[in-house]
């Protein structure tokens, strides 16, 4: 099958600056595909050498099998939803959504009855004739997705879009992206720093930093086996444990990552399970989440870990801060990391 | 004392230097408007010893002040035309690129309106003398587009800088190709500056002289008319006639300008 899109050792650099380097990647059609890193790590560049607002340095950039690396933007069968919406202030919300239709040289009628009908995939078509400047960010939002769609594009490019909403809007959002993208099978490329919305959204997450792919893989793989500590921190914000110190804890001088939910926090004399490895440490503070607490230990091999326990725990018996604790994990737990940026 | 005086209010003091530095800008326009309709054609003498409208009618049958008229207004119009094209294509390249020397390319190009005019006077004549150019209509015209595009150059690139890039892109990701992302996105935000500028442009061409004085050759624009006019004091109250009346062709156009472009009234429903 040929992918939607492909990159080919795709590179950037603006001057002396490199924002991308050597980054290969293939979409498959009708794939959910997230752009995960944060800012300045070169994902929107990326995006934009696909939406052909930029031209890569080096490599080429493939849409459908076809090398577009020097194609312009107009030319390609691709359409943008921005992060700041970019909806035309002079024109009301219809005119926004048909000027796909406009500029393509459809007829006046015909591109109204489209516009109201992509607007009826976002449930706007009421709102059809106000302007933009007379939205809430969510409709504005809508709106730029319809307008997006019009054109029934094979890849549809979203740069951070929800960024802006607050967050039970966005949370609406990424279900209705969700359910819309499956209805429509287009392929997603979304664009965003936030690893719980790539997560819970993408089929496939590219984990970018400083201008490279780090890890790209399934969610739950990103989330279970992340391969360097960047990755690890960055998606669910795990323990990285350095060489030297998990020499001490487990005899063998390789760096690994512990997800906070599987660290055990028991009081010193408490009995632990056999093969479990455990540390001593001095519990700093309590951080209240919600659902559950994070318990930040300073151990006694130098480093913080952070546990994750749930809230339902009986408040008489937890340690208060400043009291001995130990941890425990089981061996399986953790994630041995490859030092530094994997080799492609 | 008073301890609850509000302090956003201007003291008694303030307020008779403001008004009196108004009476002193507005004025002589009046006294040009009053001696307008004087009886007495020789001196300024107060009060006027009578009012009448003869001085339209002699004015309205003079054919010298409607040849300088036309002339001033046909100059102004096309250097306006020429302003609006050159300007905004100035402004597009100037606004988005970046390339060596950018900097002192914008200088350059706003140079002309804080050059003194008798330098640019001075400048264009020898080098029209230099190209065998005989002056005329078309020596006049450029003069003032020299300083006609800077106005309208600089309200165009002010409003093209406010624009986001993501519109342009927005616009292209849908299909549109430059000339379409001209028409249907950038002119319609442009328009209002375009405007604005190029009344600007035409208020200033129109009364414009020192410039003029040195490109217009045996023209007589209408400022030149009235320079020419203050070494023969006859009949003087006809040239109060004349000035009230370019005093009203300009207000109109730099009223509508300062309507356009205030904050507030440029974008609506942003």
């Amino acid at each position: 099958m040929t992918a939607a899109i492909e990159l080919r050792g795709v590179g950037r650099r603006f001057g002396s600056v490199t924002a991308l380097e050597q980054v290969s990647l293939a979409v498959a059609p009708g794939e959910f595909f997230a752009l995960l890193g944060p800012s300045g790590s070169g994902k929107t560049t990326c995006l934009r050498l696909i939406a052909g607002f930029d031209r890569p340095t080096q490599g080429s950039v493939l849409l459908d099998g076809e090398d577009v690396t020097a194609t312009p933007p107009f030319e390609r069968n691709v359409n943008t939803v921005f992060q700041d919406y970019a909806l035309f202030p002079h024109m009301s919300v219809a005119d926004n959504v048909a000027y796909g239709l406009k500029v393509r040289g459809v007829p006046a009628t015909a591109r109204r009855r489209s516009a109201l009908e992509v607007l009826g995939l976002v449930q706007l078509e009421e709102l059809a004739d106000r302007r933009p400047g007379q939205l809430s960010g969510g409709q504005k939002q809508r709106v730029a997705l319809a307008r997006a769609l019009i054109n029934r594009p094979k890849v549809l490019l979203l740069d951070e879009p929800l960024g802006a909403l607050d967050l039970r809007l966005r949370e609406e959002m990424q279900t209705e992206l969700k359910t819309l993208q499956h209805r429509l099978g287009i392929t997603f490329v979304y664009v965003t720093h936030d690893q719980g919305e790539a997560l819970s959204m993408a089929d496939r997450i590219a984990v970018f930093r400083e201008g490279r792919i780090e890890q790209l893989d399934a969610p739950r793989v990103l989330y279970v086996r992340p391969r360097t500590a960047f990755v690890a921190r960055f998606v669910g914000s795990a323990n990285v444990v350095e060489a030297h110190v998990a020499a001490r804890l487990t005899g063998e001088a390789r760096p690994f990552a512990i997800r906070p939910e599987l660290i055990e926090v028991l009081v010193p004399a408490q009995p632990v399970r056999a093969g479990a490895i455990t540390c001593e440490g001095r519990l700093e503070d309590v951080q209240y989440h919600g659902a559950a607490s994070r318990w930040h230990v300073r151990i006694d091999a130098g480093p913080v870990l952070t546990a994750a326990r749930p809230e339902s725990e009986p408040a008489g018996q937890m340690p208060a801060a400043g009291d001995r604790v130990l941890l425990a994990w089981s061996p399986e737990s953790a994630v041995p990391l490859v030092e530094g940026p994997p080799i492609p | 004392m008073r301890s609850d005086r509000d302090w956003n209010r201007p003291s008694t003091g303030a307020r008779i230097a403001a008004f009196a530095g108004l009476a002193f800008l507005h004025l002589p326009v009046w006294v040009i408007l009053l001696y307008a309709f004087t009886t007495e054609d020789r001196t300024y003498q107060f009060p006027p010893p009578g009012l009448t409208l003869h001085w339209f009618a002699v004015a309205f049958a003079r054919e010298d002040i409607w040849a300088a008229l036309r002339l001033s207004l046909a100059v102004a119009t096309v250097a306006t035309a020429m302003a609006l094209v050159l300007g905004t294509l100035a402004a597009f390249a100037l606004a988005r690129s970046r390339f060596r020397g950018r900097e002192a390319v914008t200088l350059l190009f706003v140079l002309p309106i804080a050059l003194p005019g008798i330098i640019t006077g001075i400048a264009l004549l020898s080098a029209f003398k230099l190209g065998g150019i005989q002056p005329g209509f078309w020596t006049i015209v450029t003069g003032h587009a020299t300083f006609c595009i800077v106005i309208v150059y600089n309200n165009v690139i002010a409003r093209l800088r406010r624009l986001p890039q993501s519109w342009i892109e927005a616009s292209m990701d849908l299909g549109a190709d430059g000339a379409q992302t001209f028409r249907y996105v950038l002119l319609p935000q442009i328009a209002t500056a375009l405007l604005a500028g190029g009344m600007l442009a035409f208020a200033l061409s129109f009364d414009e002289i020192i410039v003029t004085l040195f490109t217009a050759g045996h023209e007589r624009t209408l400022p030149i008319w009235f320079f020419n006019e203050l070494f023969r004091p006859r009949e003087r109250p006809i040239t109060n006639v004349v000035a009230v009346t370019v005093v009203l062709v300009t207000l109109v156009p730099i009223l509508l300008a300062y309507r356009l472009t205030r904050p507030g009234t440029t974008e609506p429903n942003l």
